[in-house]
C-alpha cells in the first residue's frame, strides 16, 4: 500500500471511530444529568428555574466535547491536511 | 465542500479579503444598532408604548434578571457587555432563515475573538471590582499549588467556548449542506429549525458561561460574621 492509500485508509476509520465515541459517551452523561435534573425537579418543584437553567449549562458543557470529537472527523474528512499534501505532491509530479 | 463563511471571498486587494463572515458580521452590525436606535428615538415611560419598544424591554429585563440570578451584584454594569454577547450570537443564528446567508459564527475566527473578548473581560472586571491585588490573589486560592492549575482553567475555558460555538454553529450549516444534495425537500427543513433551536440554546450557554465566570471572578468575600457570645 503506498502512502497515499494509508492516508485516506486512516482518515476514515479514523474519522468514524471518533464520530462514534463522540456520540455514545456524551449521551450517556447526558442522560445521567438528564434523569438527575427530573428527580430533584419532582422533589423541588419550587427551584424549577434554577435547577432547568442548571441542566442547560450542564448539558451544554458536556455537549461540547462531543463537539469537538465532530470537529475532529470533519476535518479528517474535509479539510485533512495531509490529504492535500499527498494530493498536491500527486497532481504536481 | 466549503467549511466556513471564511471561504468565500467577496472581494480581494492584496491581503486584504472580504469574505462572507465579514460581511454578514458588517451586516448584522448594521441592523441591530440601527434598529435600536430607530426604535429608541422616542421612548416614552408611560402605558402607551410602540410594541418594538415593548420588545426590547422584554429582552433587556430578562437579561438583567439573568445576570442577576446568577450573582453578580449590580447588573447594569454588565448588562453592555453580556448583553451584546447574546443578542449578537442569538441574531446571528436567527438570521438563518433568510436564504443565502450563512451565521458568522460558524467560523472560528468570530467565535475565538467573541472568546477573546470574555478572556479579557473576566480579568477587567475581576480588577474594577477587587483591586488589582485582590483579583491576583484570587488565582492562589485555595492553596498556591492550584496557581498553574488555575491559570491553565481560564486558558482552557476560553477555548471551550470558542470551540463549542464554531462547533455547533458550523455542524448546523454542514448538516444543511449535506442534507440538501441528499433529499432536497423536507429534511433541509427540518434541520434548518434544529439548527434554529441549538443556535438560540448556544447564543444563551455563551451568555451565561461568560456571565458565570465574570460573577467567579469578581466575587468578593463577605467578611465573617462575628460570632455572638452565647448569653
Amino acid at each position: 500500500m503506498d502512502s497515499m492509500t494509508i492516508i485516506a485508509v486512516a482518515s476514515i476509520v479514523t474519522a468514524g471511530i471518533t464520530t462514534s465515541f463522540g456520540t455514545m459517551a456524551p449521551a450517556l452523561g447526558e442522560g445521567k444529568a438528564v434523569a438527575t435534573a427530573l428527580g430533584s425537579l419532582a422533589q423541588q418543584p419550587d427551584a424549577a428555574k434554577t435547577i432547568t437553567r442548571t441542566l442547560f449549562v450542564g448539558l451544554a458543557m458536556i455537549e461540547s466535547t462531543a463537539i469537538y470529537c465532530f470537529v475532529v472527523s470533519m476535518i479528517l474528512i474535509f479539510a485533512n491536511p495531509f490529504w492535500k499534501h499527498v494530493i498536491a505532491q500527486a497532481t504536481g509530479k | 465542500m466549503r467549511l466556513s463563511p471564511d471561504e468565500m471571498i467577496f472581494w480581494q486587494y492584496g491581503f486584504l479579503k472580504l469574505n462572507a463572515t465579514i460581511v454578514f458580521t458588517w451586516g448584522l452590525m448594521f441592523v441591530l444598532a440601527a434598529g435600536s436606535k430607530l426604535i429608541t428615538r422616542k421612548l416614552s415611560t408611560d402605558l402607551k408604548r410602540s410594541r418594538w419598544q415593548n420588545l426590547l424591554e422584554i429582552v433587556v429585563t430578562a437579561i438583567e434578571t439573568q445576570i442577576e440570578d446568577i450573582g453578580l451584584q449590580h447588573p447594569r454594569k454588565y448588562l453592555g457587555f453580556l448583553g451584546t454577547l447574546f443578542l449578537f450570537v442569538a441574531a446571528a443564528s436567527l438570521c438563518t432563515l433568510i436564504p443565502g446567508y450563512k451565521p458568522p459564527t460558524a467560523s472560528l475566527s468570530t467565535t475565538a475573538a467573541l472568546a477573546l473578548c470574555v478572556f479579557v473581560a473576566v480579568p477587567l472586571f475581576g480588577i474594577e471590582e477587587r483591586g488589582l491585588g485582590g483579583y491576583l490573589k484570587s488565582y492562589v486560592k485555595p492553596t498556591f499549588i492550584m496557581l498553574p492549575f488555575n491559570i491553565i482553567s481560564e486558558l482552557s475555558r476560553t477555548l471551550a467556548l470558542a470551540v463549542r460555538l464554531f462547533g455547533n454553529m458550523m455542524s448546523g450549516a454542514m448538516i444543511i449542506g449535506i442534507l440538501l444534495t441528499i433529499t432536497p425537500f423536507i429534511f433541509p427543513i427540518i434541520m434548518t429549525a434544529l439548527g434554529l433551536l441549538t443556535g438560540m440554546v448556544q447564543a444563551y450557554i455563551f451568555f451565561i458561561l461568560a456571565t458565570v465566570y465574570i460573577a467567579a471572578g469578581t466575587s468578593v468575600r463577605k467578611p465573617k460574621p462575628e460570632p455572638v457570645p452565647k448569653t
